[in-house]
């Protein structure tokens, strides 16, 4: 009893000090021998009166039709699935108000106000953008913070992993300026982004459409509050000028003048200032009396108060997330 | 009466053009062949539609909107044929099995033998 212990306390003492049995140590036993042939029992299949069994019928039947049967099954089913949400959503159809009626749920006391006070109150001749930009301007912060967060997340994880080296980039876009053709290199470029910018259709099309695209853009944000349009179609607008100059001519082109650190300045600056001037708003009431900014005339540029700035906010933030997505998904960078 | 007969005609045409271009895309098998007939017969087909509807409308801010779209499709479309075709012939390692296409370097040489 007292050798127990001590071996087992010696045991724990050496296994504490690190002085236990290693795995390299340790006796491995040795492999057995396989059976040999006639120690194994006969299969009862391979004997001479086997009949076969109706589950060894079926599973002989299931692989050899098994996927057609699965297939035709599949199409059955999914048929009568897609019929009865045909069925039921045919259903919730006929429970639907009569479309346009007066006394719909939609038609509240909300859009009458919107339709009867809605210009004089906000000085847009465009009521969909006095609503989402005076009505509403906080849902419309949120939407440009939540692009510019994705964006800003997509650089977080995209962005920083691998830095290409610049220099090397804009040799092969020398190279690549410089006539450089030739077929095996062209077909087996490990990367292709880099010989975008070396067509001259493209950017013949390009140098006459990026103007008109570039006015097309500035004309639907800054007269948002007058016509249709606005900060969110107008920044999508600018953002494919954006992306069609980088496709002609080429990331670096662009880089000259759109950098990563251009993208957060303006961004976070239009945010910081459309957060400061609707909390402006909202501080005073956010009914226009006590603010101190002007309505204007409605229907002159400069009038309806802060949804001119605020579109400008929305548009510069709109296009530079749209852009930004582009260039970081195909190139890892702005 | 005499111009909705020429918009008719035009518009016909048109149909008809852009019916053999879907036809086309779907009878052809390897992917330049179906960028060539997509491109051309979409030119062609929406200059004769936009064409016959400028007819039918006259001379106004309607018919100079859709002389702007028939402008915005004419440099859009074949540039857009041009770029796929271009990306095909780059990114795919077994186009040599399909169909043969020169550098310009080798054109060079021909001319010059």
């Amino acid at each position: 009893m007292n050798d127990e212990i001590k071996i087992i306390w010696l045991k724990f003492f050496n296994w504490v000090m690190g002085n236990g049995p290693r795995p390299e140590n340790e006796i491995i036993p040795p492999e057995l021998p396989p059976d040999l042939p006639f120690t194994r029992t006969p299969d009862k299949k391979h004997s001479r009166f086997h009949e076969i069994t109706i589950s060894e019928r079926l599973i002989q039947w299931l692989s050899l039709h098994g996927l057609h049967v699965f297939a035709n099954f599949y199409n059955i089913l999914s048929i009568i699935v897609c019929l009865l949400i045909i069925a039921l959503m045919l259903m919730t159809v006929a429970d639907l108000p009569p479309f346009g009626d007066f006394h719909n749920p939609a038609n509240n006391e909300v859009v009458e106000r919107y339709i009867k006070a809605g210009a004089r109150e906000t000085g847009a001749e465009n009521i969909v953008a006095g609503m989402i930009l005076d009505y509403r301007a906080f849902d419309t912060f949120g939407e440009s913070a939540v692009l510019f967060t994705g964006a800003i997340t997509v650089l977080m994880i995209l962005g920083t992993s691998v830095k290409k080296d610049k220099s090397e980039l804009k040799r092969l876009h020398l190279k690549t300026h410089s006539g450089f053709e030739d077929r095996n290199f062209l077909a087996f470029a490990p990367s292709l982004h880099i010989y975008r910018d070396d067509d001259a259709i493209l950017r013949g099309v390009a140098s006459l459409s990026i103007p008109v695209i570039i006015i097309m853009g500035c004309v639907v944000i800054i007269s948002g509050h007058l016509t249709p349009g606005g900060g969110f179609s107008g920044g999508a607008i600018l953002s494919t000028a954006l992306i069609l100059c980088a496709n002609a001519y080429g990331f670096i082109k662009v880089h000259e003048f759109f950098s990563e650190r251009t993208f957060i300045v303006s961004s976070s600056s239009a945010l910081s200032i459309y957060a400061l001037a609707k909390g402006y708003s909202f501080l005073t009431g956010a009914n226009h009396i006590n603010s101190g900014i002007p309505i204007g005339t409605i229907g002159d540029i400069f009038s309806a108060g802060l949804i001119l700035p605020l579109n400008i906010c929305v548009g510069i933030v709109v296009a530079g997330t749209l852009y930004g997505f582009y260039a970081l998904f195909s190139e890892g960078e702005i | 009466m005499l111009r909705v007969i020429f918009a008719g005609i035009f518009l016909l045409s048109g149909l008809f053009i852009l019916g053999t271009a879907t036809f086309g895309i779907f009878r052809f098998s390897t992917m330049l062949n179906r960028v060539h007939v997509a491109a051309k017969c979409d030119t062609l087909g929406v200059l004769l539609i936009l064409t016959g509807l400028i007819i039918v409308s006259g001379l106004n801010i309607f018919s100079f909107k859709l002389f702007m779209v028939l402008l915005f499709l004419w440099l859009s479309n074949p540039v857009a044929s041009h770029l796929t075709a271009r990306a095909e012939v780059r990114t795919n390692p077994n186009l040599y099995d399909t169909c043969d296409f020169f550098t310009l370097e080798e054109l060079k040489q021909d001319d010059n033998n």
